[in-house]
């Protein structure tokens, strides 16, 4: 039990110092020709019930990979995971249940404030670890 | 339900070009793009483009965007954005789906300019994610800011992989591989060296057997395969990687053509279902029109080119010019188009295999083969010469119709002559100055400022830098030759930045004499 709070504990700093971070693994600070990318205001939303940060306005997808998350959904039928494939909306590979709503691409669906982002399983959100915990 | 003179479907290069063209001859022009922002594929595109002053060669994509979106507003073209097209029907009438409502526009005309998607091969593992195009890495990395990935093989050796697996250096990521199933690079030699010299090994005849990985892409294996594209036994090589980019070209998008009734070919020289159209790409059905990629895959300068033609002929079609306004105005375009067209890449020439360059020199095979060029095939390039003092060495090797070097040097020392394909020449006779316009201006890279004897045992070369952190003077690090391999110790002497340069800063590093016409480029030593 006490293990289990510290375990609580612990992981939330770890989160807090995720957060203040700022800058995260895969975002390219300062390009050679294009110089420092322009963004909107940073903002969190909520990745499995985790809260992530990303910019506004940039694609769900985009603050998800500068997170490292890649798989955002499981298939149907095997549960074969997939991720990003066109990044331009036309694969439909993207799709993650976003505020309640399955099937969003979330290559072109910009980022707002608070937003619940989910992985989808067949069409439904994924039973994530937490809420396994809880069952 | 609403009427205009013109609908484009599309706000790329080729559907803004169109709608510009229309709008400037007083058509009521809208524009439907499903995307959230226009300029269509030339925000991703970082790179200097080719061709001529006709061509805005040597300006980037994305600045040749900007242009274009500026051009559109001041021509009063309406573009509506977040609308996609769904259907295209009997007299010029179409579906359009604007939030999520379902609206009815009728055109008097039609221009579809919807451009392509990216062809993808299957192999094992193919559906793990870290497996993308090669054209969503560029999105990626160009558009959102995000590395695509660490470490990237890119599948695919034409333009857009060469092109993207030097883009993802850029990015501040490792390309470990380039591999093409084919015998010979695909794309532009240029390209392939300005890779190839940053150390990423081809490997041609090859291709990927299949990527290991329990939720995203881990390693990735690669065999050589024979000449019926079947892989050999035995011939497997593994990579840890965790992206997999593919690079095996672009379909045209032309589902909308095909719904309204144009008549359609299959043309694997346009890559794929195309309309039939004539030369100014007006389809079976008249005033209905198709241009960009989706009526045959090119390249975004040509695209421009023919949304110009596109737009000139509705025009005329709905009679806003006269046939003759129409007549000189294409006769022009027809020109820059046709010169686009030329060289060993051209579309005629599509799976030809070339041997001799149109002066008659043999190709360099090395650069075909492994990416860049041997030493010894160097000598017999008209852009080579070894001049007292500081004078340019140019390494274009193959016909491509581009010129922006001739028109560079303030000196007239390098000429390509009226046939843009032309190999640069140097005129000996001139002086060069230094002065670097030349490097900057070669968007393939391929231009260096050397000095075979700068004194003391040392020569001195001046390569084009577009990477971070950007060296400094008085670093000493590695020189590398043409395939990135390390050669002898390099001092910096001087780091030229301007904005005349666009981006691309001129390194000048000092070597050993006899590295003179080896040391390509440079890497600080502890990376």
């Amino acid at each position: 039990m006490l293990n289990y709070a510290r375990h609580i504990l612990v992981s939330f700093f770890i989160e807090i110092k995720k957060v203040n971070k700022g800058e995260t693994m895969n975002r390219i600070t300062e390009h050679p020709i294009l110089g420092k990318p322009e963004k909107g205001r940073l903002v969190t939303f909520f990745f499995d019930n985790k809260p992530v940060e990303g910019y506004e306005g940039e694609p769900i997808a985009a603050a998800l990979k500068a997170e490292g998350l890649m798989v955002h959904r499981y298939t149907q039928k095997k549960h074969e995971p997939r991720g990003m494939f066109c990044a331009i909306g036309r694969c439909t590979d993207c799709v993650m249940v976003v505020d309640g709503e399955p099937n969003i691409r979330t290559c072109v669906t910009p980022l707002k404030e608070g937003m619940v982002v989910q992985t989808q399983d067949g069409i439904r959100p994924k039973v994530t670890d937490e809420g396994n915990k809880k069952q | 339900m609403k009427r205009y003179d013109l609908i484009v479907i599309g706000a790329g290069p080729s559907g803004l070009s169109a709608a510009i063209e229309a709008a400037k001859r007083g058509l009521s022009v809208v524009v439907f793009d499903e995307n959230e922002k226009p300029g269509g594929q030339l925000f991703k595109q970082i790179h200097k483009f080719f061709g001529s002053k006709a061509h805005k060669a040597k300006i980037r994509g994305f600045n040749i965007g900007e242009m274009l979106l500026k051009e559109a507003d001041a021509a009063g073209v309406k573009v509506v954005l977040n609308a996609t097209v769904t259907g295209m029907y009997l007299d010029k009438e179409i579906l359009v789906r604007q939030e999520n409502a379902m609206v009815h526009y009728k055109g008097d005309s039609i221009i579809i300019a919807t451009g392509a998607a990216e062809n993808t091969i299957t192999f094992d593992g193919w559906t793990l994610p870290g497996v993308m195009g090669a054209g969503a890495a560029q999105t990626m990395m160009n558009v959102m800011g995000i590395q695509p990935g660490k470490k990237i093989l890119m599948l695919g050796s034409g333009n857009v992989g060469l092109v993207v697996s030097y883009q993802l250096m850029q990015a501040g990521c490792e390309v470990v591989a380039v591999v093409d199933a084919a015998p010979k690079v695909g794309g532009y030699g240029v390209h392939a060296a300005k890779v190839a010299r940053c150390g990423v090994p081809f490997y041609l005849s090859h291709t990927v057997i299949r990527a290991d990985g329990n939720e995203m892409v881990e390693k990735v294996v690669i065999a050589e395969v024979d000449a019926h594209f079947k892989p050999i036994e035995g011939t497997e090589k593994a990579f840890d990687v965790d992206t997999i980019c593919i690079a095996v070209g672009l379909s045209p998008m032309s589902q909308l053509l095909k719904m309204s009734g144009c008549e359609m070919e299959d043309n694997p020289k346009k890559g794929g279902q195309v309309p039939i159209i004539d030369d100014f790409g007006e389809t079976s059905i008249p005033g209905v029109f198709a241009s960009g990629d989706v009526s045959g895959i090119e390249e975004a300068s040509s695209a421009m080119i023919e949304g110009k033609m596109s737009g000139i002929c509705a025009a005329e079609y709905l009679g806003y010019c006269t046939e003759a306004e129409k007549e000189s105005a294409l006769a022009r375009l027809e020109e820059d188009l046709d010169n686009l067209r030329q060289g060993m890449f051209a579309p005629k020439n599509r799976g030809q295999a070339i041997e001799l360059t149109d002066e008659g020199i043999e190709l360099s095979k090395s650069l075909l083969t492994k990416g860049y060029m041997e030493d010894a095939d160097m000598e017999r390039f008209p852009g080579v010469t070894h001049t007292k003092g500081v004078h340019p060495v140019i390494e274009c090797t193959q016909n491509i119709p581009c010129n922006p070097c001739q028109d560079a040097c303030p000196q007239k020392c390098i000429m390509v002559g009226d046939d843009i394909t032309a190999l640069p020449i140097i005129d000996e006779e001139r002086a060069c100055i230094d002065c670097g316009m030349c490097v900057a201006s070669c968007s393939g890279q391929a231009i260096f400022l050397v000095d075979e004897d700068a004194g003391e045992g040392q020569a001195t070369v001046t390569f084009p830098y577009e990477f971070l952190p950007l060296p400094e003077k008085g670093d000493i690090g590695i020189a590398l030759n043409r395939k990135g391999e390390a050669l002898c110790e390099a001092k910096i002497v001087k780091v030229k930045t301007s904005k005349a340069f666009d981006h691309t800063a001129l390194v000048t590093m000092a070597v050993p004499q006899e590295q003179a016409m080896s040391a390509r480029f440079y890497r600080k030593e502890n990376n």
